[in-house]
């Protein structure tokens, strides 16, 4: 993959106004025409949609945002189901802006898999070879061996209500597959299997989706689907993108509260001198990392140690008087929201919350190791 | 839980099942019966007025049984129509914005609560020789329609197709209309998603509208009669029939009501095995 800067594609100036990039342009782009190349513009009421989104061939990307961020109306709006108001779609060099949905490669597994209930899965997957021009014979022939590749074959003849949720959404996807798109979007692949299947099928799709050869899409809010199925991560908040990059990247330094609370970290914001950094609400955390401007800083909760006195020797400077507003159970593990100087999230074993006699309203002081925390540029 | 708490519970859950009917106020109870015997009991004097051991005399007779044809014939000449018109028009209301949708509805909703006469005197000024379209059929076709047997079948018609069109469109409406997008996604022209994906998911809409759509021709009387007379063996129809005979030979009436009825009766226990009970 070659990562150009800059569009210059060959058949500049299509339908939009949009113009080049607005700086948030992917590294996978590849600008001489190949693979997807979208600024996409939807305008509807008081939201604005405006993402621009380069994915090279065999790359996979989430789209990762919280609910109403506009995911789905950019996978929409890929598709060709909600029309762009601006901006510009390529894909493979072509301009699909005007293209309708029938008319463009690109295969969508739905939330729901919207599998045709009334037929079985096997001309659920012929259906779009049919419209394609396919004989019967020959778009069941396809559709068969599509099934057989995603593990389905002895389902074929089953209609859609008597799938399990892992057998429909497999069909879901064989059908996407089997237009053979050149863009294949997933909206939410896993969110309507319960926790068990989810990890059996979450490792299927990662292993089809690396076959894939062309670009695949993932709309999720999911962060551990997105960072197991996809190579980049977009995260999209208001319509915006606020982050992108690799998993590894976006789960160690989170730019936003939204991504640092689906990574489990607590997240803020300040200017840094030196190893201190002096947050907006005016209290300071001691850094090993030595910068100077604006920074973002993070630490896990499970870093936070909470003591119910002031602790006597205080070797953390990071120390923090507290007031517990929410406790949360996870397993043997308990999660406390706190409020005062500094609001945290803080991990702590059940045993130590009962020592500790937590409860909503009680006083806590909360400390940090300067050797837990992480800074990083803004 | 002791044994004895066991116990009490369903005896308690008997008695509030009880209150139930117990508890029904008699403002609501006293006209609701009023209504049931209002509707029930035409319908058993029919039954107990009908001379039966006359009754296979009466019913054998050649103009009954021409009266029983036509009806059965046009009502469903009537219903294909609909069905071949109506089907699309719904689509239309349901899946397409267009300016005007609101008032295109309410139209084709007034064939609903127009008086059925009113239809026909309508569809005379339409269709009739001087109509304004039936003028120019008759002068280019040679084309007549009122008062023959496809002038039955378009009175029936205007009258059903309403009823057709409102039970496909809600079924439509109920729809999800994403199952067209998968379709779109997949390759689909929107005419192809129709055939091959809306049509077999609203499929027990369209026959719901489609028997609905039937008994409503069956029983068409107003518009049938201002449009297409009453000619027996032409345009005499079962409801045409038996108002005539009314008026000359009370029991000749009755028996023929027996006949519509009985065939209502069916009609009603076909939809409820077919597709009441699916919904």
């Amino acid at each position: 993959m070659t990562a150009e800067d800059g569009d210059e594609m060959t058949g500049a100036g299509t339908a939009g106004a949009g113009g080049t990039g607005t700086g948030t342009a992917g590294t996978g782009g590849t600008g001489t025409g190949s693979g997807l190349d979208a600024h996409l513009v939807v305008e509807r009421g008081a939201f604005r949609l405006d993402v621009e989104l380069a994915v090279a061939p065999g790359e996979v990307v989430a789209l990762l945002g919280p609910n109403g961020a506009g995911k789905t109306t950019a996978l929409r709006a890929l598709a060709g189901l909600t029309p762009l108001t601006g901006g510009r779609l390529r894909l493979d060099g072509a301009a699909l802006e005007r293209t309708p949905p029938e008319l463009r490669p690109v295969g969508v597994v739905f939330q729901d898999y919207l599998l045709f209930p009334h037929l079985t899965a096997l001309d659920n997957v012929a259906f779009g070879p049919r419209c394609h021009g396919a004989s019967k014979a020959r778009a069941r022939a396809q559709a068969a061996e599509w099934l057989d590749r995603l593990g389905l074959a002895g389902h074929a003849g089953a209609k859609p209500r008597r799938l399990s949720g892992g057998q429909a959404q497999r069909v879901a996807v064989a059908r996407a597959l089997a237009t053979r798109p050149r863009l294949l979007l997933l909206d939410e692949p896993l969110a309507a299997l319960d926790a068990r299947t989810r990890l059996e099928v979450r490792a299927q799709l990662r292993r089809h989706l690396a076959e894939f050869e062309a670009v695949a899409v993932i709309v999720t809010h999911d962060p551990l689907d997105a960072m197991v199925l996809a190579d980049r991560l977009v995260v999209v908040e208001n319509g915006r993108i606020v982050q992108e990059g690799g998993p590894a990247d976006i789960a160690r330094r989170p730019r936003t509260d939204y991504i640092a609370q689906l990574v489990g970290l607590n997240l803020y914001r300040g200017e840094a001198d030196g190893h201190t950094v002096r947050l907006g609400s005016g209290q300071t955390v001691t850094t090993t990392e030595e910068l100077t401007g604006p920074v973002f800083v993070a630490f896990p909760p499970g870093a936070v140690t909470l003591y119910r006195d002031r602790p006597a020797g205080a070797s953390a400077r990071n120390l923090w008087r507290c007031e517990v507003t929410g406790l949360e159970s996870h397993g043997d593990r308990v999660r406390a929201a706190l409020g005062g100087e500094l609001p945290l999230a803080a991990d702590l074993s059940a045993v130590a919350a009962a020592e500790l006699d937590l409860r909503p309203g009680a006083e806590v002081w909360a400390t940090v190791k300067a050797a837990q925390t992480h800074a990083y540029p803004d | 839980m002791t044994a004895g708490d066991k116990a009490v519970l369903p005896r308690r859950r008997r008695r509030r099942a009880g209150a139930q009917v117990r508890g029904v106020p008699l403002p609501l109870l006293v006209p609701a019966l009023i209504g049931l015997a209002f509707l029930i009991v035409p319908l058993l004097a029919l039954l107990v007025r009908t001379p039966w051991s006359s009754l296979p005399e009466l019913l054998t007779g050649a103009e009954v049984w021409q009266a029983l044809r036509l009806s059965l014939l046009c009502a469903t000449a009537a219903t294909a129509v609909s069905l071949v018109i109506g089907v699309p028009l719904a689509w239309l209301l349901a899946r397409v914005e267009f300016p005007g949708r609101g008032l295109v509805r309410a139209l084709v909703t007034l064939p609903l609560v127009l008086p059925p006469v009113v239809g026909g005197v309508a569809l005379l000024m339409a269709l009739g020789r001087n109509g304004i379209v039936g003028k120019w059929l008759d002068d280019w076709f040679g084309l007549t329609l009122p008062f023959t047997t496809a002038g039955v079948v378009i009175a029936e018609a205007f009258v059903a197709l309403p009823f057709l069109v409102i039970s496909v469109e809600g079924t439509l409406r109920a729809a999800d209309p994403r199952y067209e997008e998968a379709a779109a996604t997949l390759g689909a022209s929107r005419f192809t998603a129709f055939r091959r994906v809306t049509l077999p998911l609203i499929a027990p809409g369209i026959a719901a509208g489609a028997v609905l759509a039937w008994a409503r021709a069956l029983g068409e009387f107003g518009a049938t009669i201002t449009f297409a007379g009453n000619f027996p063996g032409r345009t005499q129809t079962m409801p045409l029939a038996v108002y005539l005979a009314l008026q000359s030979d009370p029991e000749a009436a009755t028996a023929l009501s027996l006949v519509l009825l009985a065939v209502s009766v069916a009609v009603l226990a076909g939809l409820r095995d077919r597709w009441m009970t699916a919904g």
